[in-house]
């Protein structure tokens, strides 16, 4: 479990926060000198779901359904159910949900907020397109019930909890036949095999990612494996997930230095040796394998760590990943899980939303000190000159200009800001 | 198919227990003194899985226990397992300046949880549990609760002697001895090792139902804390501030 009022990669730590738990969707919002923000299960990596100097708003007590269809796979809840409490209750019903980001602990609250996205953006978009309505509370002790279509939508859908709070939100599911994904793992040795696997598996594959070996240089840059999946049809089983395991401490420097990161990236590479191998897997390994060692984010130690998540534009994506992976692969600062995903070309529901047509690439770093910072300076400055964008739900520290790069739409987002509302991101990069 | 009065519907540990049930498909029939939240409940539990039947009532109107007991087993046909899990978390300075408010609330914590047992023992029919949430408070008066402390003594000695009363019938009394909880009443607080979750608690509880245990320290460890605490010599334990 997140310690209360903490983000998950444990930096910023707020230093005066206070902490309000809803117990009831109909409860009145407090009042007082502080500002408000929702916080859900603090999966959100850096500042967005913090509120330093003003007051939390924890939605966890809010978990309850509310209402299940069965017959058109529709779900009512409160926002302060997980993703995860929610496959639980719809996939014995033939249901799945129609994004799902890699963590299941995150609330279907978070999920709005952040607009999140998964492997299947090139078919179903991202959370927002799924939503059919929610209701969100103001501080002016209004509630309003949200449609796709209307203003308040857009500008909630992405909207980093800043527009007030959702109580309650009613999802669209998708149907499966079961939990098994019937998984593909194709080698590539460069990113040009990349691109080409992306384009020739967005057609027959539901979902796609690959992972990135980002300390590999020279003719090996952008070497990795491709992932795609289907839902696998009737009559396909597997191995059960185990019971998982756990960091139950803090170690006390980061498990992930320069001394691991190479070999750990090269037998990642390494393991599969056959270009192309297929299996069945179930859905939590293959959906949430990080899911699977409770609290990994202590792996990276007391000082925490940092995300980088950039989306770049179709026309420049090629060069700025190859710049950006060489880039890390100098400085030595390498990830343990580098991300590349190609978004589909689609119009996000939000006005802030982060996923956009073209390629995304994840990248964590344990929180070294300025070095650490300087990098990620200079890999911003290549995500900016190729037009591309940051995702505030996974930043701690990019500058204002470098998010107002990102959110061509701003304006239109500001004049729905509910005044009483802010967060320690928001003040940030509105400097 | 397991057929479930919850009584205390409402209540942290009492809805997550109803969850871990409602997975396996169960009738449950919930009785809790606020609507609205009892709807919001229900509603809840019917999507994880449960039939679902809700009374409202306030466990201090003894009169209408009989009427929610009678409508309880019209819904569910008979009844499995009854869990009592009502009760308050008293402010002992409120307690203790008011005659008044500490007979309040020794009525909520102990006498109706008392009441609610002996019509229970008259109608469960084996086989069956009567599952009843005391506290590990009731093992040794403390000066921080002693009003709620001294409740859920009489809760863990009334419980105690029924089990005596109804061994070899078929039907099992188990008394659950929770310790720190974190619910929504307490989620603003820090939380140290020994704070567990409902969802940990509701847990041990379907264990200890399914194995018909007498008497469940939830989690286990406070079994270990409360020997020590009981065990302290009593010109000791007099000048501790617990």
């Amino acid at each position: 479990m997140a310690r209360k009022g903490e983000s998950w990669g444990r930096w910023p730590r707020p230093a005066d926060q206070a902490l309000h738990a809803l117990q009831r969707r109909d409860e009145a919002l407090p009042v007082g000198e502080r500002t408000l923000l929702a916080h859900g299960q603090g999966r959100s990596y850096g500042d967005s779901c913090l509120n330093d100097g003003g007051r939390l708003l924890l939605t966890r007590g809010l978990d309850h359904f509310l209402h299940f269809d069965a017959e058109a796979g529709v779900i009512t809840c409160e926002a302060g159910v997980t993703l995860g409490e929610v496959l639980s209750a719809v996939l014995p019903r033939g249901w799945f949900l129609p994004v799902t980001p890699g963590t299941r602990f995150a609330t279907v609250g978070g999920a709005l907020a952040n607009d999140v996205h998964g492997k299947n953006h090139h078919r179903n978009g991202s959370f927002g397109d799924h939503v059919l309505a929610f209701e969100l509370v103001r501080s002016d002790g209004s509630r309003q019930l949200v449609r796709p279509g209307e203003p308040l939508f857009a500008a909630t859908v992405g909207g980093l909890g800043l527009t007030g709070v959702v109580s309650w939100l009613q999802l669209k599911l998708q149907r499966v036949v079961g939990p098994w994904m019937a998984v593909e793992s194709v080698r590539f040795e460069g990113l040009a095999d990349f691109f080409a696997l992306s384009a020739e598996s967005a057609g027959t594959h539901e979902y796609t990612v690959a992972w990135v070996d980002c300390l590999a240089r020279g003719k090996a840059l952008g070497r990795g494996h491709f992932l795609r999946a289907n839902h696998a049809p009737a009559g396909a089983s597997g191995r059960l997930p185990g019971r998982g395991l756990s960091m139950p401490v803090t170690p006390p420097f980061a498990l992930v230095n320069r001394l691991t990161l190479r070999p750990f990236n090269t037998l990642y590479f390494q393991r599969q040796q056959a270009r192309s191998r297929a299996s069945v897997q179930h859905y939590a390994p293959y959906f949430y394998p990080l899911d699977g060692i409770r609290d990994w984010n202590r792996m990276y130690g007391p000082r925490g760590f940092l995300q980088h998540q950039c989306v770049l534009p179709p026309s420049t994506a090629r060069d700025a990943v190859a710049a950006l992976l060489g880039e890390i692969a100098r400085s030595g600062q390498g990830s343990f899980l580098a991300v590349l995903k190609e978004f589909g070309d689609r119009e996000a529901p939000g006005l802030m939303s982060f996923a956009r047509p073209g390629t995304t690439l994840a990248l964590d770093f344990p929180r070294a000190g300025p070095s650490t910072l300087a990098l990620l300076d200079r890999l911003d400055a290549i995500v900016s000159a190729a037009g591309g964008a940051l995702y505030p739900a996974k930043d701690a520290r990019m500058s204002p200009a470098m998010f107002r790069a990102g959110q061509p739409r701003l304006e239109e987002f500001i004049p729905h800001l509910d005044p009483a509302f802010s967060s320690s991101f928001w003040r940030r990069v509105m400097e | 198919m397991q057929r479930i009065l919850v009584i205390g519907a409402s209540s942290a540990i009492a809805q997550a227990t109803a969850r871990e049930y409602a997975q396996g498909g169960a009738r449950l029939f919930l009785v809790a003194r606020d609507a609205n939240r009892l709807e919001t409940i229900a509603a809840d539990l019917r999507v994880r899985g449960a039939t679902v039947d809700a009374h409202v009532l306030d466990a201090n109107d003894i009169a209408g226990h009989a009427a929610m007991l009678d409508a309880a087993w019209a819904a569910l046909g008979t009844v499995d397992l009854a869990l009592v899990a009502h009760g308050t978390l008293p402010d002992q300075a409120e307690c203790s300046a008011s005659v008044e408010t500490s007979l309040k609330e020794f009525a909520t914590n102990g006498t109706s949880v008392i009441a609610l047992c002996i019509a229970l023992a008259q109608r469960l029919q084996a086989p069956a549990t009567l599952a009843v949430i005391s506290s590990v408070a009731g093992d040794r008066g403390r000066a921080s609760n002693t009003l709620y402390g001294s409740a859920k003594a009489a809760v863990t000695a009334f419980t105690s002697g029924l089990r005596q009363a109804l061994n070899g019938s078929g039907v099992n009394v188990l008394t659950i001895k929770p310790g720190f909880v974190d619910t929504p009443m307490t989620a603003a607080f820090k939380k140290g090792a020994l704070w567990a979750t409902p969802e940990q608690v509701a847990r041990g509880i379907v264990r200890a139902v399914a194995k018909r245990k007498s008497v469940a320290y939830l989690p286990g460890f406070w079994w270990g804390i409360m020997r020590v605490i009981t065990h302290i010599p009593e010109f000791v334990f007099r000048r501790i501030k617990l």
